[in-house]
């Protein structure tokens, strides 16, 4: 008698494939299959207006509100103010410059983060002690390029300002408020304690407040503080206050060992930070970070209330100009939008980075 | 204890400095400077909204424009300052703006106690009721117990609380966060009627999804007149600032404007002479150059140009003149004389 395998079977028709899968994942055991029903229910109810809204009987081209005759979505008031959205007032044939300097800057953001580049260190330097220079003088002027005002600033590339200067600003003075809250020095650390404290109690409301309402009442006669600059240090004192917190958690994360293993070295307290407990400490802190940055970049729109056209308001203002009245929802859309791919690819990047930088220290998993 | 002596300290330094600071020579100051700057909104529809060019526009705007003219033959030398209702008055007192012109209403509080002077009325507003047209009301008091959306929080629902109480009719107010929500729901068929200042209520209305069909009562309930604001101490910008906004609705009265000026220019009326600089030493007080009339006409054009232009019958809100067509006309808008 011969014995012989037979040939192993296919899996069951109803387990693999587009079936099995949604066997598997939206119709297992009755509550799986009502919930999904209920879901997709909901999503043909409230999806198939919007898409009728946002597409199907929307206007795409045009130069007035005439064109919207669909009764849909009216893109053509973004299409024609779409310049004002990202540049502002700034003046037309200069909007170059915005440009270039925000090009330059992704530029430099992505030879940091691809990890084959060279010179990293140099490049890191570049961006932080020369960039900020160049592009003071690009988004300014002089030096031979047309001086633009700063309230001619405006859109999202004000946004984009507010927010790069209140990182840059922001997150080297946390750092050193972190290390002045856990320094052994009584007058340091509680220095950096009032500070935090003070700057953490009040809303950021309320610095933009005192920034552009009161702080021009104590300046001697005459002295007017550019408007823009008042909100920046706002922004970026107050910004500091919550990076130095987020730097804290970072640092008390280190386990002791580490301290003592650089002391034991020889290191003098710079070198122990700088060489060994920072390091670690700030790859920890990823998450809390770019949350913290994400924050900022969406607490931006605050200007507003002390009048400064940031992407939200210059929106807000073309959705009062007479010949644009009663589009404001395509605008909010439009501000929505923008918004959420910002932070959803900070949001990405820093997943990546803490992936990238995961070499198994530390006790997580 | 400590709290309330520093915010004395606080407020009595800010009134001080409030009243002191640019005591004389902002005319100076302008022209050294070669523009006016001027606080407006950051955007409300007819009186102060950048186009999409960045170009201001609106009736406020206008005035901004008519005083640049005035001082500096040059309507578009004006800095705007968007500013928001909070920032305003602070802006006027530190000097980071020349004029204020940013539907600011006239009240006795703020222009004795805040270091200010109000140097005209450019529009008179005030607060009315929407309805639908198809219910064929006639006045306030056929809204004997409607339904009416207002914003809550507002001096707009106590003013029509009051109205309402001392003329012995019936309401009920649905209140809602913003006008513009107010608004949509009064479209919507949810109230009856919709209470807010007309010249917001008109920009609205536009907004509708059948604007024709909904009219305002004749009743105005409370008034707002809005006009431009400079800072207490400088008596010549003051009268500047006056008699520049004085000059376009005398304009009107006079048939001046814009498209006509030139061959006005020429009129044997006295009036118009002098409105135009034909008479030289008028402006001597002022110490602008006599062609300034001439200028503001020219650049910015009459009152009712600039009213028809930024909210009357050539805009999407298409005001009625009201109370704000000229003394002679049925309206208010009254000018003392050039002369």
């Amino acid at each position: 008698m011969k014995y012989e395998n037979q040939p192993t079977l296919p899996p069951p028709a109803n387990t693999i494939g587009v079936i099995g899968w949604a066997r598997k994942h939206l119709f297992h055991g009755p509550l799986s299959t009502l919930s999904t029903l209920l879901l997709a229910y909901l999503a043909v109810v409230l999806l198939g207006p919007l898409i009728q809204w946002a597409f199907i009987d929307a206007n795409w081209v045009g130069d007035s509100r005439e064109a919207c005759t669909a009764g849909g979505a009216c893109w053509v008031f973004i299409e024609q103010r779409l310049g004002q959205f990202l540049y502002g007032f700034y003046p037309g044939d200069q909007t170059w410059r915005l440009n270039l300097s925000f090009v330059l800057l992704l530029g430099l953001i992505l030879w940091l983060a691809i990890p084959k580049l060279p010179a990293k260190t140099w490049v890191a330097g570049f961006t932080l002690l020369v960039y900020p220079f160049i592009a003071f003088l690009l988004l300014r002027g002089g030096l031979g390029l047309e001086p633009v005002e700063t309230h001619k600033w405006g859109g999202l590339s004000l946004t984009l300002v507010l927010a790069v200067v209140g990182i840059v600003a922001s997150l080297p003075l946390g750092i050193l408020l972190a290390l002045g809250r856990r320094s052994d020095m009584p007058i340091v650390r509680t220095l950096s304690v009032i500070y935090i404290e003070v700057w953490r109690g009040v809303p950021l409301i309320t610095v933009l407040f005192m920034a552009s309402v009161m702080l021009p009442l104590f300046l001697p006669e005459g002295v007017n503080f550019d408007k823009l600059l008042r909100a920046l240090i706002g922004i970026a004192l107050f910004q500091a206050a919550y990076m130095a917190e987020v730097v804290r958690g970072g640092l008390q994360a280190i386990p002791k060992g580490q301290y003592e293993a650089a002391d034991a070295l020889g290191l003098g307290y710079w070198q122990k930070m700088i060489l060994i407990i920072l390091p670690q400490a700030l790859k920890l802190m990823i998450p809390a970070l770019v949350n913290t940055i994400i924050d900022l970049f969406k607490d931006t729109s605050l200007v507003l209330i002390i009048g400064l056209f940031d992407l939200l308001s210059i929106v807000q203002a073309a959705t009062n100009d007479p010949k644009w009245i009663g589009y404001a929802t395509e605008g909010y859309v439009f501000v929505a939008l923008t918004y959420w791919i910002f932070c959803f690819s900070m949001s990405r990047y820093s997943l990546y980075l803490e992936k990238r930088l995961h070499t198994g220290h530390g006790n997580r998993a | 204890m400590l709290k309330k002596t520093l915010l004395a300290t606080v407020s009595l330094s800010m009134a001080a400095l409030a009243t002191q600071t640019y005591a004389a020579g902002t005319l100076d100051a302008v022209k050294s400077r070669g523009y006016v700057q001027c606080g407006v909104t950051s955007g409300v529809p007819g009186f102060s909204v950048p186009d999409d060019k960045g170009n201001w526009a609106g009736l406020d705007v206008d005035v901004c424009r008519a005083v640049a003219a005035a001082t500096l033959g040059d309507a578009s030398k004006v800095k705007y300052t968007p500013l928001t209702a909070k920032e305003r008055f602070t802006a006027l007192a530190s000097g980071e703006i020349d004029m204020l012109s940013r539907v600011t209403t006239w009240t006795l509080s703020r222009d004795t106690q805040l270091g200010i002077n109000f140097t005209g009325v450019n529009y008179y507003d005030g607060q009315g009721f929407l309805v639908k047209k198809d219910l064929g009301l006639k006045s306030v008091k056929d809204l004997d117990g409607a339904t009416i959306c207002v914003q809550s929080g507002t001096t707009t629902e106590l003013n029509m609380a009051d109205y309402f109480r001392t003329h012995g009719l019936q309401h009920t107010p649905v209140v809602f966060d913003t006008n513009e929500q107010a608004a949509s729901s009064f479209d919507t068929g949810r109230c009856d009627a919709f209470t807010t200042d007309l010249s917001q209520a008109f920009g609205l209305r536009t907004r509708m999804q059948d604007p024709e069909s909904v009219v305002a009562l004749p009743e105005v309930i409370s008034k707002e007149p809005l006009g431009p604001v400079v800072r207490q101490g400088d008596d010549q910008w003051f009268n500047i600032v006056k008699w520049s906004l004085n000059a376009m609705i005398n304009a009107e009265e006079l048939g001046v404007t814009s498209a006509n000026v030139d061959e006005m220019k020429g009129s044997d009326n006295p009036n118009i002479k002098r409105l135009l600089g034909g008479e030289s030493g008028l402006a001597k007080g002022m110490n602008i150059s006599d062609d300034w009339g001439y200028q503001i006409v020219k650049q910015v054009g009459n009152y009712g140009e600039a009213y028809d232009r930024n909210v009357g019958k050539d805009s999407p809100q298409k005001i009625t003149r009201g109370l704000n067509n000229l003394w002679n006309n049925g309206g208010i808008m009254y000018a003392p004389p050039i002369r």
